[in-house]
């Protein structure tokens, strides 16, 4: 989309569109920054409300608690600090102090940072800035510490490394986005000469939407799997007509691009994307590269689902969703064939099918821009993912031998470890709450800040539940959250389940923990709500089913009075 | 281009950008005279000239049009 196109946005019906509240501050003009970014929302069906501060104001906003920052309560504050911006003030410094320039700066960006969060419950995204060589050393300049290009790459980089130890605070990767599109195409002088504007029009949009895709991140719109198709998608060739030893993958030639495409999905794989594969062929040819061919980067431990048969795909991939229970537009399907790509798009709606180029060479740059993989958490949990996916596999399997359900579960041996929140499992918490959209009482999204937050509070009460059977640990898949009401009433802000254990008489368990736990501290009633969004019809009835009764709005259920519900995981008791 | 060449093609572009309805300019206007014409939308009225018409402006120049036959002036010497 062109800058005008979405400024266009501007004038349409945000209706149907999520509300939010959006600062911009900024050290140069940033009026067109927040029009594109209010017209990308309209594209990713969020309703962004802007607070523009007057440019150069970043400080006093932040460090006056009664400026208007504060009053207008963002939930998302921008902070954009031009990279010409940053080698005008470097200009300024003297020779002397140029060799901590880098250092200066980020102990104020922090000490920004610092005084927001501390003042503030927002976000925070921050520009990195786009590097500028002012060309005084040359190339020497990389072995001149007090050159604007040291200092400027090394504020790049102390930027990254505060940004991994403070939560809610993210970058806007400004310098990767110039690597891509070149100097020119982002920095206009006509244009900064007579507005102040550093950033030219056609890069707007880029911007806009590398905002949003983060924005869109904190918000649940994450892809948690992709879908292959096999031939000339993951290797060259037709393995059902080539065969193993003619199909092109490796060192050579054009092989060269499926094995790099190999090793990206791979560390997709690593960091927790679900793999799977959807493809035309006999299963048994199918798997052979896989599991014989020396070059495959891939291998069928990597694959969490692999389908290989002649139905059609659409089909196939309605299977791996209801097999992985995530929603389609958690799903990217990559296929080199134009016209599967269009049935796909068109029978499943909500899926991602990028179109991917016609020469191989060209799918990794083409995915690159894409940016599809967009996430705000990252845990040592999402690396074994595949591995879950794979044990859900055996699981089903296993179900379906037996004929009686109860007999099913009874076998799994289920264990289940409940915990308050405490500083490990609070970030898989967090993670849980900004993923989980079936499943979910009230879908209200917490960060960390806000999970360690509750663990702190005297007016929460949290549980965090862990199961593990005979398959192995399914890891932290349940949370909820309880919060006084008065002193009879306690009220379920938050309950939330990994779709991985459905079915599993997981919530009876829970529901079981929390009511003797209300009942020891003295509680007479817990108080449950359900909010129904377009993703959470599943639990819509969950309440009437475990008991509670309709009170108003909400939904009530006495823990005096209270049955213990049939259940088959025992609480596992931690060693000391 | 002749000049009404110019005038029509400034009339798609500013109606485009402006957004409010067509546009119908005469030589003697300034940004006074056109509803939606202010220094916001007039960066993005340059920046779409010069690329409709394949053309760059100077800075200088972009600085020195009092009225749109001015920038018709400068447009001319390009095209």
């Amino acid at each position: 989309m062109t800058f005008n196109e979405l400024k266009k946005n501007l004038k349409k019906n945000f209706g149907a569109c999520k509300p939010l509240r959006l600062a911009i501050l900024g050290d140069s003009m940033t009026q067109f920054l927040a029009q594109a970014i209010r017209g990308a929302g309209y594209t990713h069906r969020l309703d962004i409300t802007i607070f523009e501060a007057d440019f150069n104001q970043i400080d006093r906003q932040i460090q006056d608690i009664r400026s208007d920052l504060y009053s207008f309560a963002p939930d998302i504050t921008l902070i954009f600090e031009a990279g010409h911006k940053l080698l005008q003030k470097f200009n300024k410094t003297i020779v002397n102090e140029r060799i901590k320039f880098a250092e200066n700066q980020i102990n104020h960006m922090q000490l920004l940072v610092d005084t927001l969060q501390k003042n503030s419950q927002t976000k925070i995204i921050y520009f990195n800035s786009a590097e500028e060589d002012d060309h005084v050393f040359g190339n020497f300049a990389n072995k001149v510490p007090l050159s604007f290009i040291y200092q400027q790459r090394k504020l790049n980089y102390l930027l990254t490394e505060i940004a991994t130890n403070i939560v809610d605070f993210h970058i806007c990767d400004m310098s990767s986005i110039q690597n891509v599109v070149g100097r020119k195409a982002i920095f206009q002088p006509s244009i900064y000469l007579n507005s102040e504007m550093l950033l030219s029009l056609d890069i707007l949009p880029v911007i806009a939407n590398s905002v949003l895709q983060i924005i869109s991140s904190f918000y649940g719109g994450v892809k948690k799997c992709v879908i292959l198709d096999l031939d000339n998608t993951l290797w060259g060739g037709i393995i059902g007509d080539d065969g193993i030893d003619k199909i092109q993958i490796g060192g050579l030639g054009i092989g060269k691009a499926f094995t790099e495409f190999q090793y990206w999905i791979k560390k997709l794989q690593q960091r927790g994307i679900i793999v799977c594969v959807c493809s035309k062929n006999d299963e048994t040819i199918a798997k052979e590269p896989f599991k014989k061919h020396p070059d495959m980067v891939l291998r069928l431990k990597d694959i969490s689902v692999f389908i290989a048969n002649w139905e059609n795909k659409v089909d196939n991939i309605k299977l791996i969703q209801q097999t992985l229970n995530i929603g389609f537009d958690s799903m990217v399907f990559l296929d080199d064939n134009p016209f599967e790509r269009n049935i796909v798009r068109q029978n499943i709606m909500d899926i991602t099918v990028p179109e991917l180029p016609n020469d191989p060479a060209d799918y990794l740059d083409y995915l690159y821009e894409l940016n599809l993989f967009e996430t705000t958490s990252y845990s040592s949990e999402d690396t074994n993912r595949t591995e879950q996916y794979q044990k859900e596999a055996k699981r089903v399997e296993k179900q379906m031998s037996f004929t009686n359900e109860n007999d099913f579960l009874q076998s799994l041996k289920m264990l289940a470890v409940v915990q308050p929140f405490n500083s490990f499992s609070i970030p898989r918490v967090a993670q849980l709450s900004q993923r989980t959209n079936q499943f979910n009482l009230r879908t209200v999204r917490y960060s960390e800040k806000d999970i360690k937050n509750f663990s702190e509070s005297k007016t929460y009460h949290t549980f965090s539940f862990s199961l593990e059977d005979i398959y192995g640990d399914n890891g932290l898949i349940c949370s909820v959250i309880l919060r006084d009401r008065n002193v009879n009433e306690l009220f379920i802000d938050s309950w939330f389940m990994s779709c991985r254990v459905l079915k599993r008489s997981m919530e009876n368990f829970v529901l079981n923990t929390i009511t003797n736990y209300a009942h020891d501290k003295g509680y007479k009633y817990l108080i449950g709500e359900y909010l129904p969004t377009v993703k959470n019809v599943l639990v819509k009835n969950l309440y009437t089913e475990l008991g509670f009764n309709q009170d108003q709005t909400f939904w009530r259920l006495n823990v005096d009075t209270y049955q213990y519900k049939k259940c088959f995981i025992k609480t596992k008791l931690l060693e000391l | 281009m002749t000049r009404a060449e110019i005038i029509i093609k400034l009339n798609e572009i500013f109606a485009d950008i402006i957004d409010e309805g067509p546009v119908y300019l005469s030589e003697t206007n300034t940004s006074n005279d056109i509803e939606g014409w202010d220094s916001l939308t007039n960066i993005q009225l340059i920046v779409d000239i010069e690329k409709n018409l394949n053309i760059k402006f100077t800075s200088d120049e972009i600085f020195s049009w009092k009225n749109v036959g001015e920038m018709i002036d400068c447009i001319l010497i390009k095209k």
